[in-house]
């Protein structure tokens, strides 16, 4: 059949095979996102009109206190809200892999069982860098600036972002391995995602917010991420958010790694 | 591996919700053979393969695969066996040999190895022009092929295909079971499910028939057809001849008692073969009796459906049943029969038996 010796190679431990089957998932989709760029552009226009639109049309409306610019109280908002937004695009990727017959496929490999979702996420984490950092040059060109702060606060603050983004895509991918279908994964993924952007501090201060509404806004997770990565781009007391921040990103994590992969063994009826 | 047992299937059950996809599904088969599982829609035969291939958990039963218990440790059964089911599970965006050599790694083959081994099979498959192009650009019987040379990277001893050749044109249907053949020259196992007939019994060895979750029939496809009634020669006469003489003759020389319908002067009779032909010629020429046309109708699978699903008819004398269009009784009454289409290049005998009555 084969001149080939097809031995498979052995003797490696289980993490080992975690991490080499998720890099082979991860280059796929980078070669995807590779071969599709119209999906990469999209993905960051959005956010773009965001930071513009706020700017100029509604920035001169809320007033975020005194002394402070409304672009640079913005910035962490929309950094924010885009990898929140941008987590639904795993769920979406996951579904159409679904549909494609792929997962079937891959669940019927001796591969971990981890991988496909690991590859997946690990590539969204690269693209939502790659957003980022095209976000922030717009930013710099509409006036934002970095305040009372230092060099290991900003990074700090960009690696925040990208565990919270982290996060947001595991609960995509249960979204993903969940529903019915790719369109499914488009609609239900956007659902919880809207309150959670806009009834927070990524726009406008909670303060301005009706009492109940606060008692929501002032705990949840895109606040108390926005909340100190404002403080560490803009300078002022960071300790409480961040700590809170982090530990929304390790429980969402603790809670949706283990439910995705849950949903990707059992796999679907078809 | 000869007369092992590669596949062992034992009361397999399987419900969703409340509808049950297996009731109690028994399967068994012999190393180095091809298996077909036929039968409608809604059968049972995807469930039964995704369960064998270790897609999917059972409610109870047995399955083993190479003797390995699948429903215990799918994590042995996974490395020695390949799947190709109804979708060709590759992926659009990489090229042909992106695709064989990700699967080749995923298997945990060493990279050199993988990416020879996709060379290999690429090559194999007629694909090597195309091997650099992105999977998008392939025709149907292209992917399928694609698709297939993925399930056969470790070279596996057992083979689940789940139709295999649904939605393809008859030519890239041809090639699949061309490339399918030779596989199994090569000594490997298949389990094959198929809606068609023709598909069955051109590759496969033994067939299950299935319906309702659970097994109807088994045995060579000929057993099958023997089952059912075989062939069915049918002769319409130029008006006014005898209609009686003409069915004695076919029932002397048929394997079966001659139907006759009288207002359109024809007479029809399951025959062996096609053989008999040339004599019922001659016998119908002493006579004096005038053929105006003739047929000779295979048994399709809607009449294995009609025979094994539906009542009365179980002998192949379907026209015999007093009075009663010899297709309409399974059709009113059997909750078996749920219209499979019709295999292409094959005619339906259903419509002309129809016709015939006692």
């Amino acid at each position: 059949m084969s001149a080939l010796d097809l031995t498979p190679v052995a003797g490696r431990g289980r993490l080992f095979w975690q991490v080499a089957d998720a890099w082979v998932m991860c280059r796929r989709n980078l070669i995807q996102t590779w071969r599709v760029p119209e999906l990469l552009v999209f993905a960051t226009i959005q956010p773009i009109l965001f930071v513009l639109l706020f700017t100029y049309v509604f920035g001169g409306a809320i007033n975020v206190g005194p002394g402070v610019d409304y672009v640079d109280f913005l910035m962490p908002g929309v950094f924010v809200q885009t990898v929140v937004f941008g987590a639904m695009l795993t769920g979406i990727g996951l579904a159409n892999d679904r549909e494609a017959g792929l997962v079937d496929r891959f669940r019927s490999l001796p591969m971990s069982r981890s991988a496909l979702l690991t590859g997946r996420t690990l590539t969204d984490l690269v693209r939502n860098a790659f957003i980022m950092l095209v976000m922030l040059l717009v930013g710099l060109a509409v006036g934002f600036r970095f305040g009372d702060t230092n060099v290991l606060a900003v990074l700090a603050g960009f690696g925040l972002m990208l565990a919270f983004a982290y996060a947001f895509s595991w609960v995509s991918a249960v979204v993903g391995m969940s529903v019915s279908g790719v369109e499914a994964a488009q609609s239900g993924g956007m659902i919880w995602v809207f309150p959670l952007v806009f009834a927070s501090s990524a726009f406008a201060p909670v303060g301005s917010m009706p009492g109940w509404l606060q008692a929501f806004a002032k705990y949840q997770p895109v606040t108390t991420t926005v909340d100190a990565v404002r403080a560490l781009f803009l300078g002022g007391p960071v300790a409480e958010d961040l700590l809170v921040s982090l530990a929304w990103c390790v429980g969402i994590l603790a809670v949706a790694g283990p439910l995705a992969v849950r949903a990707y063994r059992r796999g679907t009826a078809r | 591996m000869t007369d092992q047992t590669a596949i062992l299937v034992e009361g397999l059950r399987k419900s969703y919700g409340r509808h049950t996809a297996l009731a109690g599904l028994d399967l068994s088969v012999r190393a180095g053979s091809v298996h077909g599982v036929l039968g409608p829609n809604g059968a049972g035969k995807t469930t039964a393969v995704r369960i064998l291939s270790t897609l999917l958990s059972a409610d109870g039963g047995r399955a083993e695969v190479l003797g390995v218990d699948v429903l215990r440790h799918p994590d042995r059964v996974r490395p020695r066996i390949g799947l190709t089911g109804q979708y060709a599970a590759v992926d659009e965006r990489l090229t042909g040999q992106e695709n064989l050599e990700m699967f080749g790694r995923l298997y945990r083959l060493p990279s050199r190895v993988a990416r020879a081994r996709a060379a290999e099979l690429l090559e194999r498959f007629a694909l090597t022009e195309a091997a650099g192009r992105q999977a998008k650009t392939y025709s149907g019987g292209m992917r399928r092929r694609l698709d297939l040379a993925a399930s056969l990277i470790m070279a596996p001893a057992v083979l689940f295909l789940d139709e295999p050749t649904t939605g393809l044109d008859p030519r890239s249907r041809q090639e699949m079971w061309r490339v399918i053949a030779d596989l199994v020259r090569e000594g490997t196992t298949v389990l094959l499910t198929t809606q068609y007939l023709e598909e069955a019994d051109h590759l496969a060895d033994r067939v299950s028939v299935i319906d309702g979750g659970r097994v109807i029939a088994e045995g060579t496809t000929d057993d099958l057809k023997r089952q059912i009634g075989g062939d069915r020669l049918e002769i319409v006469l130029a008006e006014g001849d005898d209609t009686a003489a003409a069915a004695e003759v076919l029932t002397r020389l048929g394997s079966g008692t001659a139907t006759v319908s009288v207002e359109d002067w024809r007479v029809s009779a399951p025959v062996a073969g096609a053989s008999v032909l040339a004599e019922v010629v001659r016998s119908f020429d002493e006579l004096g009796l005038t053929i105006v046309d003739v047929g000779l109708h295979r048994p399709s699978l809607d009449d294995v459906f009609m025979t094994l699903t539906g009542q009365g008819a179980t002998s192949g004398d379907v026209g015999s049943t007093a009075g009663v269009p010899a297709g309409a009784a399974p059709e009113g009454s059997g909750p078996g029969r749920k219209g499979p289409p019709a295999p292409p290049g094959q005619r339906s005998g259903g419509d002309e038996q129809d016709l015939v009555k006692a």
